[in-house]
């Protein structure tokens, strides 16, 4: 067993998963957690049959599509949910949906399985478990000790797991509106990361961009919270005298 | 019938997914990403770009949608 190699993998591939547990978490709180295990547990089947058919050859794999797609799909659904956040607490509040208290959400299906909350975990599980397979094959390679780079991969997975499962009490305790809000701006800022990285961009402190981009989301949710009221009653909007009760956009 | 029904509730699951209430904010992240890309091919490393594009879009939208209804 190779220890450099194992506490290398476990802190490179550590970052990765941490990205994937906190989608699958977002997802979970705020839409299903039936659908948000289900897609990650896809993910990680997809992952892999993808490691036993191509074994060494993944670091091969081009990424940087990959994380052009996944990242712009993501963007524009956590940009629709943080849309969606504002408006919603801008007409009900904070507060609603704290503890048990169901919340009517006309896009989070009642009857049916969630297959937006699942594809949603499942992107975000298979692109960062891809990444996972790669940064294993290529230290593991690197150091001829591949054993010992799964070893640190699959801690890092075992560890931040739990640690997210531990997270999900904490998660249930905030209202259900502040949650959709923040995990839209959590998508945004994930979205943005990888689909520039995706164009071969390189950001500013790498993955430490993921820091300043979720505060800048959620700091523009916040303001955009307070222009809304404004918004609503600016009578040069209204388009005259018919102007009145009521928003044109939608707000379930 | 139910492929056709089923390829059909697809596309609609995709369309939803990515255009969803207002195809605006899309379209811009769209055009932000091509921006990006060319600035990119011409030497210029423009990850400030789609940050404030996607912001500026959501504000716009969120202006339209919160805007008091005609009658």
């Amino acid at each position: 067993m190779n220890g450099a190699v194992v506490v290398t993998t476990f802190l490179a591939a550590g970052i990765e998963v941490i990205e994937m547990v906190a989608i699958v978490v977002a997802v979970g709180g705020t839409r299903s957690w039936r659908a948000a295990l289900l897609g990650a547990a896809g993910g990680l089947g997809v992952l892999a049959v993808l490691v036993l058919v191509f074994g060494t050859a993944l670091q091969y794999v081009p990424l940087a599509p990959i994380r052009l797609v996944v990242g712009a799909l993501l963007l524009v659904f956590g940009l629709q949910w943080l849309r969606k956040g504002v408006l919603r607490v801008a007409a009900q509040g904070w507060a609603v949906g704290q503890g048990d208290e169901q919340v009517d959400d006309a896009d989070v299906p009642a009857d049916r399985f969630d297959w937006t909350g699942f594809v949603l975990s499942f992107k975000g599980v298979s692109l960062e478990g891809l990444e996972v397979a790669v940064i294993v094959v290529a230290f593991g390679g690197a150091a001829d000790a591949l054993g010992s780079a799964v070893v640190g991969a699959v801690a890092a997975v075992v560890v931040l797991a739990a640690l997210g499962a531990v997270t999900y009490r904490w998660v249930a305790r905030i209202p259900r509106r502040a949650l959709q809000l923040f995990v839209g701006a959590m998508l945004s800022a994930f979205g943005t990361f990888w689909s520039v990285e995706g164009l071969g961009v390189r950001w500013p402190g790498d993955e430490l961009s993921l820091l300043w981009l979720i505060a800048l989301y959620a700091l523009a949710g916040v303001g955009l919270l307070q222009l809304v009221p404004g918004w609503r009653k600016d009578p040069a909007m209204a388009g005259g005298p018919g102007g009145g009760a009521g928003m044109s956009g939608e707000v379930r | 019938m139910i492929v056709v029904r089923w390829v059909r509730a697809f596309v609609e699951f995709w369309v939803d997914f990515i255009v969803g209430d207002d195809w605006t904010v899309a379209a811009a992240v769209a055009a932000a990403l091509l921006v990006t890309w060319g600035l990119h091919r011409a030497g210029i490393d423009a990850w400030w770009l789609l940050p404030i594009v996607a912001v500026a879009a959501t504000a716009v939208s969120i202006r339209r949608a919160a805007r008091p209804s005609r009658r």
